[in-house]
């Protein structure tokens, strides 16, 4: 834990977060190869969507995952709105559990920010399944969920520098 | 009256229930896009305005942040290059030696198809213009396999372009926009492509699913595919000309029969954008449906009516206009393309190009065949 709060600016909680995952989403989208291998496709916008409803409620923070969720749909080319609902879900979810999982150690809240980004991509699997009528592939599913998963220090960095800014949620 | 007068003054609403408040509006936003979004029609006026400014917003900006890493790849290819130049040239003598034999093959080949195409008098397909662009972005999930290319609607790309690399076909135009498309891969869980067996013949629906080979539906016949087979497109439906290689079969883990891309043989950094329009799109449709007088002649039998008018002179000749849709402009492009502004066209087909050949030919044929 952080001996020094950071104040809850919504610009610093919210609207940097939200640049910073827009800003890895390109750069991770560069067409490149390494030794044959192209780069992963993480779902670098799960680690705010999580940190933000763990941090505290907020009538904002849904509207930036709805930002976030549009901004990789618009980018990477798939059905308006897929992604903006699979976040949004996640995000409810663990609103709804915040009281449960706070104060956890950290490896119980990787598990639970595994357990969130299943959780999204089982909204993203079935609402394709619904719109395409066709499964998608669970190997690439697979993927690209361990390699968001890899991504919660990120989220534990933002919980951690904002968790006391409000004490009234702590 | 001040404000701790006030009887609506004690009432707060909490936080929480504001927030969640928030988070029902957002799904709703959310779920109302989803449910207006018709991306799977795969149609130009689906694509909508929003994707297309994003596009081209986007194009330039990933461009220039590839630039860097494109240099240092060519950096890092010209060094191995430069250390395995020994090898490279065993390697390339032994290939050159095997082509030999091959190029003797093909000379003949190709004398005999010449004379086969004159005698039958097969109209070939015209040679398909192409532009050349630059992969800028690339989005490999298992939702979503698109690609952007920075050639957009200033150099003549429509959607439904196919689009191929130096090894095969990668996807097609789904959205275009100033400076940038938008490019389908065959990947993606929404892309259908009409392909066929080579040997066999057979014709199947390559279905991707957001993993790497995608699979082949709908496949008809007694044993109509095995390992190793060459699959290419079809053409069936005009979406893609015929004859464009997609990869090879694999039988899958799951049991269902796969292609290996033959695109996927090197990056998809370069891709070469096919201003391919099939037959359907080249014809007058108005014309070709407009019901108009059938061509009479003089043995058909008129049985009780009266003798049939003189026929107008356009009557006499409306086959001609739809089985050589080519050797006239076709009527829905206004402004042929200038073969200047698109990227030099494959070597043209050793016989009867009917765009750059307009002659007619020198004797109707005897067996005419349709048009691939």
């Amino acid at each position: 834990m952080s001996l020094m709060a950071t104040r809850l600016d919504p610009w610093r909680w919210l609207g940097a977060p939200i640049l910073q995952c827009m800003v890895a989403t390109l750069l991770f989208s560069l067409p490149v190869r390494f030794f044959g291998w192209g780069l992963p496709e993480p779902i670098f916008c799960m680690a705010p969507a999580f940190a933000w409803a763990m941090i505290r409620p907020s009538i904002a923070a849904p509207f930036g995952v709805l930002i976030m969720g549009l901004f990789l749909d618009i980018f990477w080319g798939g059905p308006m709105g897929l992604w903006a609902l699979s976040l949004l879900t996640a995000y409810g979810v663990v609103l709804a559990a915040r009281n449960m999982m706070v104060g956890q150690s950290r490896s119980m809240m990787w598990m639970w920010f595994a357990a969130a980004c299943a959780m999204a991509q089982t909204v993203g699997f079935l609402v394709t399944q619904l719109d395409v009528r066709s499964t998608p592939n669970l190997l690439a599913m697979f993927w690209q969920f361990l390699a968001t998963i890899l991504l919660y220090p990120f989220a534990h960095r933002l919980i951690d520098r904002f968790d006391d800014a409000d004490v009234r949620f702590r | 009256m001040s404000f701790r007068d006030n009887p609506l003054g004690e009432i707060r609403v909490p936080l929480v229930w504001t927030a969640a408040v928030a988070l029902i509006v957002a799904v709703i936003v959310a779920v109302t896009l989803l449910l207006g979004d018709r991306r799977e029609t795969l149609r130009t006026e689906a694509y909508g305005v929003t994707r297309e400014v994003s596009d081209a917003v986007s194009a330039p900006v990933s461009g220039v942040v590839s630039a860097p890493v494109h240099w240092m790849g060519a950096l890092s290819q010209g060094i191995s290059q430069y250390f395995f130049a020994v090898s490279e040239n065993r390697r390339l003598r032994a290939e050159l030696e095997e082509v030999a034999d091959l190029r003797q093959e093909v000379t003949r080949l190709q004398d005999i198809n010449a004379r086969y195409v004159d005698l039958l008098g097969l109209r070939t397909d015209p040679p398909i213009p192409m532009v050349s662009a630059r992969v800028v972005s690339d989005s490999r999930g298992p939702f979503a396999n698109t690609r952007l290319a920075n050639a957009g609607r200033e150099r003549q790309v429509q959607v439904g372009n196919p689009v191929m690399t130096e090894y095969g076909l990668v996807g097609r135009v789904v959205g275009v926009t100033r400076g940038a498309s938008r490019i389908l891969m065959l990947t993606d869980i929404a892309s259908r492509t009409p392909v066929m067996v080579d040997r066999t013949n057979a014709r199947a629906i390559l279905a991707g699913d957001g993993g790497p080979n995608p699979k082949l539906e709908y496949l008809r016949g007694h044993d109509p595919v095995k390992a190793g087979d060459r699959i290419v497109t079809s053409g069936d439906g005009g979406l893609m000309p015929r004859g464009l290689p997609v990869g090879v079969a694999v039988k899958g883990i799951d049991g269902a029969w796969r292609v290996v891309l033959a695109s996927e043989a090197g990056a998809i950094d370069f891709v070469r954008i096919l201003l391919f329009e099939d037959f359907s799109q080249l014809v007058d449709q108005d014309e070709l449906n407009t019901p108009g007088e059938p061509p009479v002649s003089g043995d058909l039998p008129s049985v009780g009516v009266s003798a049939p008018p003189p026929p107008p002179a356009a009557a006499t000749t409306p086959p001609a206009d739809v089985r050589a849709p080519a050797t006239r402009p076709p009527a829905r492009t206004p402004t042929p393309k200038a073969p200047a502004a698109k990227a030099p066209p494959r070597p043209a087909p050793a016989q009867s190009d009917p765009v750059q050949s307009p002659a007619p030919d020198p004797a109707p044929p005897a067996i005419e065949e349709p048009v691939f």
